[in-house]
């Protein structure tokens, strides 16, 4: 016991200077007793000891200015309580702050740019009505783009040059959408997680061959191999294939694979490819082609962009080891393959190396469980253990 | 009367260290806002209430924890208001300077001078349309006497003659300025009576002083259903609101009222009547002490408020109509 | 209940002295105070003929101390009465602001909870009637700001009679706005009248185009400015707010996500006021489904002068609502 501290003389009072000390080492005070003159930011203030005792050692000199509730002085004679100095102030590196790059604004309301990435279109092929796009122009734009699409599919990759200005503002759009959506995702479905290793050394090595001696353009790469088997698979298990409506679930009664698409000027999309099981491999092959380049133009179909039952993300080309995605709403599941790598895999008692991909499942728990979801991913292993199988169509 | 000095010497001192330990407790930071320490008038509280009966209502002001004391609300429950902890008398809602009781018909604290006049008046009108022989005691300092309420309110009371009494306390300074100089007329019970009102002053430092005309207001307040002005005039011993530097008051001044310190009066009164001993004086100075540790241990030891509840009393939660 | 039978002519401020007298006769804690209600019969005739029926106790004519009857008022509501307070126009309540704010709206809330406060506070506002500058604002926007009251606005008949009951048996303060250009308003009760909600909004025209929100004296010219905007093809839902506070943010926000445009209309000044606040709860709320900026038309920023045609242009009207909406709906001014 025995501190006397820089009393609190208002509500506002942080901290006070010491003017004067009434009393000197050795003096006996009393509760009550005036003992110190404090200048807060108002005046100066008369200030009262609220316990009897000996001054032992003023710590403060006039002059000093303190925060509330610092020892001024030791009053007893057991004084061992040494004060101890605030912390100096560490100083914080002032950073400059960084200028923002200035982007030239396309003028849309809020609910026409919903639309705009609703319906796929770009903004910055919209001409607004009064230099404003409202929902109307949207939608003018996204019929009149559906008609060119049904009467002239475009087949090659579309040069991608939307000038830059354009293209970062409707990537800040995109990206507005994105979160929505994903936040949406995580708050209202219960996600769980399933990883499966598969080896891909029977099936590389059976799409290898296949490739050797056709033409650059006729070959079909691995994602579309996964894509196939996932779209098999799917069409096996309707718990991960459907969209949650209202509440409940619908299970498909077709299998359109949404594919996630990374769009070179950031962002993402994922839009469909229809009816993915009943094409044969090559069919397939086109059409993923054909639709990365549309999306990476951004001239998707709506149906495209609204009717995915199921999205398969492939982190193929990017490095990653696996992804635990987030579903797409309303759809039930996603499937995710990492990196194909070698790996060292343990062969019938020895150790060899194959080319391995981490798969991953990301279901909705409200309508399927782990268990059906580990069956899931162990059949599409299964699909790609037999690759011949997964050349065919479907009627 | 025999003991009943003592009992109001006892009230008294209840007050005085009640509040020096929270004028303790806010340079500690224990207690925190605006505190007004009634340190010095305590014989004003404690001489006007002690003629109330239960069914009679309080007003007051932001200088109320002398009249919370003097009214009976438990001390513990007034300190945990003064550390803003759920178990205060106002849920830790109001602090110092609104205290309020519904079980002793303790209508505020309240922090706007004059502001509670009116609602004394409404108090006594809503007795008088229910036919009810009840009194409303209204506390204000002179400094009220300038705001257009203090006019509104008195001239309601006695127009429409509801059974309001008007207690001035008179400590001589409106936070800083001087009754002179915001006054034009200085003699307060006068000033009333311009309304038709009966009105006088009394000893404000002196408790017995105080009993007997409030005994005489109170009673002329039941029997004719009209109100009366009481002006008690006093002296406060500290700053308006916790510190301050006191600029505008002589230390000669203040220590020539300290000489008319309330509790000394009465302890001096006492002695010489033989009514008390020293060692009397000192065990009840003693029980007080335990009183005021209990409750601050009792404050301490009070919840927090949860942070959920942080909208609750906004409005009315399926109180019956 | 009963299926009203029948329908009875009246007028918004006969609806209004109809739902005091009902309240008085029910109820004996009920009674009226404020500047010449009695003898006078109300300074806009609200109360005539109330004094005769139930007498000076309870019909009581108070002196010009707006600060003292009002808190007055609140103490006899703390003290178990149902007091209804009239104060004659909404500037003068600024005299009782003090005891509106500092006391009826916060004590329930300082108290911790044990005193609650139920007075029931009627005054006149608005302009149209060439009153000049201090008998005329709308400054519903200063009590709705305040939490601890509830703050209606009656706009038709049915609610100016219908708000009192509930209004007076809810156990908070009550502050209920009548536009004085709505007293000699004419229509009919149901008879017997059917019970009206304190809270939420009323669709009073269902549109599909644009949103016109608003409410008390400006409810009759958004109506107006539907039927003009009708005539040019565009559909437009009314919404009467009826309380301003709380504000109904279900049945707004719900019009305006399925119209996609949002009109508010407020006789108060436009900066820091009703519609300001209405506004930024729609941009809060609906900002993905607007098609085109929240539009406002409220007063024009100056004290109501006293000349017709001044006070004319400073006052929303329903061409102004029409040519907002119009912009509003077809991108141009």
């Amino acid at each position: 016991m025995g501190e006397f501290r820089m009393p609190s003389l208002g509500a506002d009072m942080t901290e006070g200077t010491l003017l004067e000390w009434l009393v000197r080492p050795g003096d006996v005070v009393h509760r009550g007793d005036v003992v110190a003159v404090v200048d807060t930011s108002k005046s100066a203030i008369d200030v009262e000891v609220f316990q009897d005792g000996r001054v032992e050692r003023l710590l403060v000199e006039p002059g000093t200015t303190v925060p509330v509730g610092q020892p001024l002085a030791l009053l007893s004679d057991e004084g061992a309580a040494g004060s101890t100095a605030p912390p100096a102030p560490v100083p914080v590196a002032a950073s400059a702050p960084v200028p923002e790059p200035h982007e030239a604004h396309i003028a849309a309301s809020p609910f026409a740019r919903r639309r705009a990435v609703e319906l796929g279109v770009d903004l910055s092929s919209v001409s607004g009505h009064g230099g404003v796009i409202s929902v109307a122009d949207v939608e003018r734009a996204a019929a009149g783009r559906e008609e060119s699409a049904t009467v002239a599919p475009v087949s090659s990759p579309a040069p991608v040059s939307s000038p830059a200005p354009e293209a970062s503002s409707h990537a800040r759009a995109m990206r507005e959408a994105i979160a929505a959506l994903m936040a949406r995702s995580k708050k209202e479905i219960p996600h769980y997680y399933l990883t499966l290793d598969i080896d891909l050394h029977t099936s590389l090595g059976w799409l290898t061959s296949r490739n050797a001696g056709l033409p650059v353009d006729a070959r079909v790469v691995p994602a579309a191999l996964l894509l196939k088997a996932v779209a098999v698979a799917a069409a096996e298990f309707p718990e991960m294939n459907g969209h949650v409506v209202d509440g409940a679930y619908r299970p498909a009664d077709r299998v359109n694979l949404g594919v996630a698409v990374a769009l070179r000027g950031g962002g993402l999309m994922a839009p469909a490819l229809v009816d993915a099981d009943r094409l044969d491999l090559d069919a397939l092959m086109t059409a993923m082609k054909d639709l990365v380049a549309r999306a990476r133009g951004g001239r998707l179909r709506s149906s495209e962009m609204s009717d995915g039952t199921l999205t398969v993300t492939n982190l193929g080309e990017q490095g990653a080891q696996s992804v635990h995605g987030v579903i797409y709403p309303p759809q039930v599941a996603l499937v995710g393959f990492g990196r194909i790598a070698e790996r060292p895999v343990a062969l019938e008692g020895l150790l060899g190396v194959h080319p391995v991909t981490t798969a991953t499942l990301a279901a909705d728990h409200r309508v399927s469980d782990g268990h059906r979801g580990g069956l899931f991913l162990a059949r599409i292993a299964e699909l790609l253990d037999e690759p011949e199988n997964l050349v065919g169509g479907r009627p | 009367m025999t003991g009943a000095l003592l009992a109001q010497y006892r009230e008294m001192l209840r007050i005085r260290r009640f509040e020096e330990r929270c004028a303790e407790l806010y340079s500690a930071e224990r207690i925190r806002g605006f505190v007004h320490l009634y340190i010095g008038e305590e014989a004003v509280a404690v001489g006007v209430i002690g003629q109330l009966v239960q069914d009679d209502a309080m007003v007051t002001t932001y200088r109320d924890h002398g009249h919370a004391l003097a009214r009976g609300m438990d001390m513990a429950a007034v300190m945990s208001e003064m550390f803003g902890r759920v178990e205060g008398v106002s849920r830790g809602r109001g602090g110092s300077m609104h205290l309020f009781s519904a079980e002793h018909r303790f209508y505020g604290g309240n922090g706007i001078v004059g502001g509670g006049l009116p609602l004394a008046v409404g108090l006594g009108l809503a007795d008088h349309l229910q036919g009810r022989e009840r009194v409303t005691a209204c506390f204000f300092g002179e400094g009220a006497m300038a705001e257009g309420e203090f006019h509104e309110s008195i001239n309601l009371a006695a127009l429409w003659q509801l059974p309001v009494l008007f207690v001035c306390e008179n400590n001589l300074y409106a936070m800083g300025t001087a009754l002179a100089r915001s006054e034009s007329e200085t003699d307060l019970a006068l000033k009333a009576a311009a309304y038709e009102v009966p009105a006088w002053s009394c000893d404000g430092m002196d408790v017995e002083a105080v009993s007997h005309a409030a005994q005489r207001a109170v009673a002329l307040v039941r029997d004719s259903g009209g109100p009366v002005f009481l002006e008690a005039r006093t002296y406060r011993f500290r700053a308006h609101s916790m510190y301050d530097p006191d600029r505008y008051r002589d230390k000669a001044e203040i220590e020539l009222w300290r000489t008319r310190d309330p509790l000394r009066i009465a302890a001096d009164r006492l002695l010489d009547r033989g009514e008390a001993t020293d060692e009397d004086l000192r065990d009840i100075d003693t029980e007080v002490t335990e009183e005021v540790d209990a409750s601050v241990a009792a404050a301490e030891a009070a919840a927090w408020e949860d942070v959920d509840h942080l909208t609750r009393f906004v409005m009315s939660e399926g109180v019956p109509t | 209940m009963t299926a009203p039978t029948s329908v009875r002519p009246t007028t918004y401020r006969e609806a209004i002295r109809e739902a005091m007298r009902e309240a008085m006769r029910r109820d004996d804690r009920v009674f009226l105070m404020g500047e010449d209600v009695g003898r006078y019969g109300g300074g806009f005739g609200v109360s005539l003929g109330l004094l005769e029926e139930f007498g000076e106790d309870r019909v009581r004519d108070t002196p010009l101390s707006e600060s003292g009857f009002v808190g007055a008022g609140i103490g006899a509501a703390l003290g178990g009465m149902r007091p209804i307070v009239e104060i004659m126009t909404v500037n003068f309540s600024l005299l009782a602001l003090d005891q509106i704010l500092n006391t009826a709206a916060t004590l329930l809330h300082m108290s911790g909870g044990q005193f609650n406060v139920p007075l029931v506070i009627r005054m006149t506002t608005g302009g149209g009637r060439q009153l000049a500058a201090q008998h005329s604002h709308s400054l519903e926007g200063y009590y709705a700001h305040i939490p601890g009251l509830r703050v209606l606005a009656p706009a038709t008949i049915e609610d100016a009679y219908g708000m009192l009951e509930p209004a007076l048996a809810d156990p908070d303060p009550v502050v209920i706005f009548e536009h004085g250009s709505l007293y000699n308003e004419k229509g009919t009760l149901p008879d017997p009248p059917t019970a009206v909600p304190l809270e939420g909004a009323a669709v009073r025209r269902a549109g599909t185009d644009v949103t016109l929100v608003t409410s008390g004296g400006c409810l009759g010219r958004c109506l107006d400015a539907a039927d003009d905007l009708a005539g040019s093809g565009i559909s437009a839902e009314v919404i009467d707010l009826r309380s301003l506070r709380p504000i109904d943010d279900d049945t707004v926000g719900a019009s305006v996500s399925r119209t996609h445009r949002a009109i508010v209309v407020d006789e108060g000044w436009r900066s820091v006021g009703m519609s300001a606040e209405v506004a930024a709860r729609i941009a809060e709320r609906c900002f993905y489904d607007l098609d085109a900026p929240v539009g406002r038309v409220a007063a024009v920023e100056v004290p109501i002068p006293y000349p017709r045609h001044l006070e004319a242009a400073a006052l929303p009207s329903a061409e102004r609502i029409a040519a907002a909406a119009r912009k509003a709906v077809l991108g141009d001014g």
